[in-house]
Order: structure tokens, then C-alpha cells, then sequence
């Protein structure tokens, strides 16, 4: 089968890899049918996430067909179009237990601190993803959905990360009626956490971004108001003044370890890892949001130490949230929001790429080049 | 008179519910915490996952697997992608068994692994088939197809401060090892000749 490979940072290929095989009796083998490139993946790509072995395929976006299931699987059978949740999880251990998905015990040898993520990294458990014709799928009962007949196929893509952790940031905002809400990214979770900010009442939606085409979307596709930092000298002081100088009660980030806007922390963390990830966004936040206010992370942070403004954060008393996102515990209401008309997810795919083409998909997202937003990568077998 | 924050009221600048429930769809539709599906965070449900077990089978270890010195064991379930190898597997070993993740050592070894193994791999590849070829690998050539030139060129993006230091970072390697290699295959012809 073809499958993306890791050649090292800034390098991907197309390689001939065995079709993977059931390893456990939950086990299923997928064939992938749509997977998509994650702004998580450009950490992985940059070289930013410790124990990214050369020869890995990377992907944890894909939706898929069922080829085969190991002697234990009941939910499922050949030929089930399915979508798969980025989380790899058992389903029973203490955190499964309790709804924690992305917290699972039981998947994770290589560190207690993750859950298991498919292609992200021995760190995340050492899966391969599904930027591939094939995926080992591990606890078929407990982690893919078969697809809704009348769900569109990138919409389902799209439910098993992008969507899932933009609304699941919503949700960390803990966002009341009328509150103002200051989203930090406009990739694809931060444009989708600003759409369901408004579902959870939000009375004001501001999203920040340097990628005007970007902030763009973020008027049309999630009616929010937006700044490009880049025009600022100081985006804080703006965000003081666009709030009555309050500042904002609940602040999203959905940037993440390569936040740029700072040299010297962008340089230390994106290009010579000295970091675990750059705080700018998140430094940011913690002086935009008010007294007492919440910010919610979903940007995804290395397991190093980061240069955060902890004092801030503490004397002005506020709350951090943050996970990694629970996908499938999502899921539910957001079909009812799909089905709704509140969301219509495939709105920000910009690319579609054949899989064979994956290394200029990668360029092509990671350098912000031709307005990408969101590419979608299509294996040649589907 | 001030405003807030120097008075209790809120600020003003806040649509309100009505003038956006008619403008936004779906506008809060999950305004009720109880209909927010990752509220409360914890849940106790275990027979809401599709769990047929208490505790999962054990998946085959095929070679000594890796694991965290904070694991009381191996996880019964684990992912089987390119198992550690060369000089870098051995580093990658020595920071699992070593160092907890609490660590910094158990990191920065791991990720000086990383690069070990990028080189390790490159030079193992120019005795396949297949060597590695930076062009394609990076996709660079899109630059070119995709506007790398008008996607940057008159736009305010901040990342044009340290988009220099990218190909110094990727390219400078090769462009070292091909120096060294000329310097070296001369200095071999000119004691040859
Ligand atoms: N928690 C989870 O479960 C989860 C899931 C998916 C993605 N993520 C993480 O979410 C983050 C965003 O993902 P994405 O796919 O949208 O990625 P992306 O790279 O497309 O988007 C990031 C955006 O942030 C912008 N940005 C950079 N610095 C900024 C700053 N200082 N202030 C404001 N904006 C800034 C960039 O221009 C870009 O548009 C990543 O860190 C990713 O790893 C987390
Ligand atoms: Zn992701
Ligand atoms: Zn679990």
C-alpha cells in the first residue's frame, strides 16, 4: 500500500509499506477513503515533537472503510463506512471510565503524561496514522462510529478532530450568556471554536490571527470580529480597548506550540526546540482575559517546560482548561448541530490533494501558501 | 462617568441575546451547560465507551517495546510503528529506562535522537533505491506553483521575520555534507595522483 512516510524535518515521501494487520482481537484494518493534514501534524513535521521516528506515517484525521476485524469485534464488519476519533483509547481504564478519552491508560506505553494519538509520534504511543491507503484501527468497539447515511464525507473527516476540539474548546471557555470571547488562531480548530462560542451564548467573538486571508473566514464562515495582531504594536492593549479596557472573559487558544508574534520565542521553540512550545498566544491570553476570567487551551504544547506568565495567571485569579479533545464524546450533539444547520464543517476545506502529492500538501499548509485553510488528502485508491 | 471596569456594570459594547439569536445560527443552542457534551468533565459511565472488557487483552510484545519508567507495566495495547534502531534506537532505550518523563533529560535525549536518527536515515537511504532527494521531500517545489511569492510578498505576516532561517535549517546540512564530501573525494584523487 502508499503511505506518507517521515524522512526527518521538513521531509515527507511516498513509500510502498506492508498493509498493516490485526495485532489485537479488537483490532480493525481501515481502509482510508479521506484524511486530512492537522496544524498538530506541522509540530510533528517541524521536527518540534520528541520521539518522531523517521518512517513513521503520520495522520490521526481519516474516515474510512472496514476491510477487516480481529475475532472480538462486535460493532463492526467489513465494509462499514466508518470514522475514527484521533484518540486511540480502551475505553475501560480509570480515565476511559470517566469520559477522558484522550487521557487513556492502557494505550500509551511510551508516556503516562498522553493518551495514544494514530501517527503522532512514539511520545503519543507509536501508531501509524491514516495519510495512508490502510490504518490499524486498536478497540474497533470503542473508538470509530459508523458514518450517518446523509453526512457528507468531509464533514465526517472533519468530526474526528478539527471540528471536535474547536467545539470542545468552547466548551473549556465555559462560556455564560453574553460573555465577550477572544479566540487566538484562525486555523481550522480556531475558526471552529469560534462558531460554537456563539452556540454557547457568547455575546462577543473576536478572533485573532496575522493571515488576513484566514481572518477572512473568521467573518463570513464564524460571524466573529477580527484583529491582525500584525497591525498592533501592542494586540493586548487593543483587546483592553475593543473590551472597555475589562479585557475579555474567556480566551481560546488554538494556536498553539509555533505561535508567532514574539522572534525570540517563536525562534527558541519552532526552529531549535529549546522550548516545549512558544506562549506567545497563551501569554497573550492571560493578559487579555479579565480578572477572574477563564482561558481555555486547546493549542497543542511538547512536553518540555515553556516560558508561560504564571504570575499573571495566578494574581489575577484565573482558570485554565485544557485537553486534548475527547472526540467522541462530542460527536452526538454535534451531528444535531450539523443536521441543525448551525455548522457546516467542509466549509474551510481549501485544498484536495492526492496522497501521492502529500510532501507539497505539507509545504503548501505549513508555509500558508495559496490561502490554504484546511487540505484534505485523497488516497489514489478511493 | 467611567465605565466599566471602574463600575460594576458590564460593558456596553454587548449585542444583545435577541439582536443575536436573529443574526447567528444555532446561537445559543448550548447556552444550558447540561447540554454541553464534555460538561461535567468526568462522567462516571464505563459502559457508555463499547467496552466489552474490564481489563483489555494483551497485545503480542514483538520486541522489547519501550515504555516509561511511570508505567507499571506494558500497556496492554501499543502502537508497533519503527521500532528503535541504529545509534538512535539505543539512545531512545537509554532515555526510557533511564529518565522519568519528569525529566528533562528523558526529553532532550529523545528528541537528540530524533535528529541522530534523521541522519542515520538519510545516509542509509543513499544505499537504496530510493535515496532521500530534498526537493521532493519538502515540497518546495510548490513555491513555485502555489505562489509561495504572492501568499507572502505585500502581506502582513509576521513569520517573514524568521522564514530565512527555514532552508538554512533544512538545506545547510546537505550543502555541508557535499562540501565535505568534494573536499574529501579531491584530497583522495590528489594523494591517488
Ligand atoms: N487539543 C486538541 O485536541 C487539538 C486537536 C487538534 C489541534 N490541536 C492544536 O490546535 C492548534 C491549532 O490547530 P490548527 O489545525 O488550527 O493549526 P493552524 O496551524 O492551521 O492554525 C494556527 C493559526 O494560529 C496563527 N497564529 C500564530 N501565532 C499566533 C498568535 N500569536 N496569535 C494568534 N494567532 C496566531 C497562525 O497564523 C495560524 O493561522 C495546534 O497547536 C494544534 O496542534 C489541538
Ligand atoms: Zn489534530
Ligand atoms: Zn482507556
Amino acid at each position: 500500500m502508499k503511505a506518507m512516510v517521515y524522512r526527518g524535518p521538513y521531509k515527507v515521501r511516498v513509500e510502498e509499506k506492508d498493509i498493516p494487520r490485526i495485532e489485537h482481537p479488537n483490532d480493525a484494518i481501515v481502509r482510508v477513503t479521506l484524511a486530512a493534514i492537522c496544524g498538530s501534524d506541522l509540530h510533528l513535521y517541524h521536527g518540534m515533537m520528541p520521539d518522531t521516528r523517521v518512517g513513521m506515517t503520520f495522520g490521526h484525521e481519516f474516515i474510512g472503510v472496514v476491510e477487516e476485524v480481529g475475532p472480538s469485534v462486535q460493532n463492526l464488519k467489513r465494509g462499514d463506512r466508518v470514522m475514527v476519533p484521533f484518540n486511540v483509547y480502551c475505553g475501560s481504564c480509570y480515565f476511559c471510565a470517566r469520559g477522558l478519552y484522550s487521557n487513556c491508560h492502557n494505550v500509551n506505553p511510551n508516556a503516562t503524561a498522553v493518551g495514544g494519538i494514530y501517527g503522532y509520534s512514539h511520545t503519543c504511543g507509536g501508531y501509524d496514522g491514516g495519510q495512508s491507503e490502510f490504518v490499524r484501527v486498536p478497540f474497533a468497539d470503542v473508538g470509530p462510529s459508523i458514518i450517518p447515511d446523509w453526512l457528507e464525507d468531509e464533514d465526517a473527516l472533519l468530526m474526528t478532530d478539527a471540528l471536535s476540539t474547536g467545539y470542545f474548546g468552547a466548551q473549556l471557555g465555559d462560556i455564560s450568556e453574553g460573555d465577550t470571547v477572544i479566540v487566538f488562531g484562525a486555523g481550522p480548530v480556531g475558526q471552529y471554536a469560534a462558531k460554537s462560542s456563539w452556540l454557547m451564548g457568547a455575546g462577543r467573538v473576536i478572533v485573532i490571527d496575522h493571515l488576513e486571508y484566514r481572518l477572512e473566514k473568521a467573518r463570513t464562515f464564524a460571524h466573529a470580529e477580527t484583529y491582525n495582531f500584525a497591525e498592533y504594536d501592542d494586540i493586548v492593549v487593543e483587546m483592553k480597548k475593543q473590551t472597555d479596557y475589562l479585557g475579555a472573559d474567556v480566551v481560546i487558544d488554538a494556536v498553539g506550540a509555533e505561535a508567532d508574534g514574539n522572534f525570540t520565542q517563536h525562534v527558541t521553540s519552532a526552529k531549535f526546540k529549546l522550548q516545549g512550545g512558544s506562549p506567545v498566544a497563551l501569554n497573550w491570553g492571560i493578559d487579555a482575559v479579565r480578572k477572574g476570567g477563564t482561558i481555555s487551551v486547546v493549542g497543542a504544547y511538547g512536553p518540555m517546560f515553556s516560558a508561560v506568565k504564571f504570575g499573571d495567571a495566578m494574581n489575577k485569579g484565573l482558570t485554565l482548561r485544557m485537553n486534548q479533545c475527547p472526540v467522541k464524546r462530542q460527536w452526538p450533539r454535534l451531528l444535531e448541530h450539523i443536521r441543525n444547520g448551525y455548522l457546516k464543517p467542509n466549509d474551510i476545506v481549501t485544498h484536495r490533494i492526492p496522497l501521492e502529492h502529500i510532501a507539497e500538501g505539507y509545504h503548501i499548509f505549513s508555509s500558508k501558501l495559496d490561502e490554504c485553510i484546511k487540505p484534505v488528502i485523497v488516497p489514489s485508491a478511493s | 462617568m467611567p465605565g466599566t471596569p471602574y463600575l460594576p456594570s458590564k460593558p456596553r459594547s454587548t449585542p444583545s441575546s435577541d439582536e443575536l439569536r436573529a443574526r447567528i445560527p444555532g446561537w445559543g443552542a448550548d447556552l444550558d451547560p447540561k447540554d454541553r457534551p464534555s460538561y461535567p468533565r468526568e462522567r462516571f459511565d464505563p459502559g457508555a465507551t463499547g467496552a466489552h472488557w474490564e481489563f483489555p487483552e494483551r497485545q503480542e510484545e514483538k520486541w522489547p517495546r519501550e515504555r516509561s519508567i511511570e508505567h507499571e507495566f506494558l500497556t496492554p495495547v501499543f502502537g508497533t510503528s519503527t521500532p528503535p534502531r541504529g545509534l538512535s534506537g539505543a539512545l531512545r532505550k537509554y532515555a526510557y529506562a533511564t529518565y522519568s518523563e519528569g525529566r528533562a533529560a528523558h526529553w532532550l535525549i529523545l528528541m537528540g535522537a530524533d535528529r541522530v536518527d534523521a541522519i542515520e536515515s538519510h545516509l542509509r537511504s543513499f544505499a537504496t533505491l530510493r535515496p532521500d532527494n530534498p526537493i521532493t521531500e519538502t515540497g518546495v517545489l510548490s513555491e513555485f506553483s502555489r505562489g509561495g511569492l504572492s501568499s507572502r510578498v505585500g502581506r502582513k505576516r509576521v513569520d517573514m521575520s524568521h522564514t530565512w532561517i527555514d532552508p538554512i535549517l533544512v538545506a545547510g546540512p546537505w550543502v555541508l555534507a557535499g562540501v565535505v564530501l568534494l573536499r574529501l573525494g579531491r584530497r583522495v584523487s590528489s594523494a591517488r595522483g
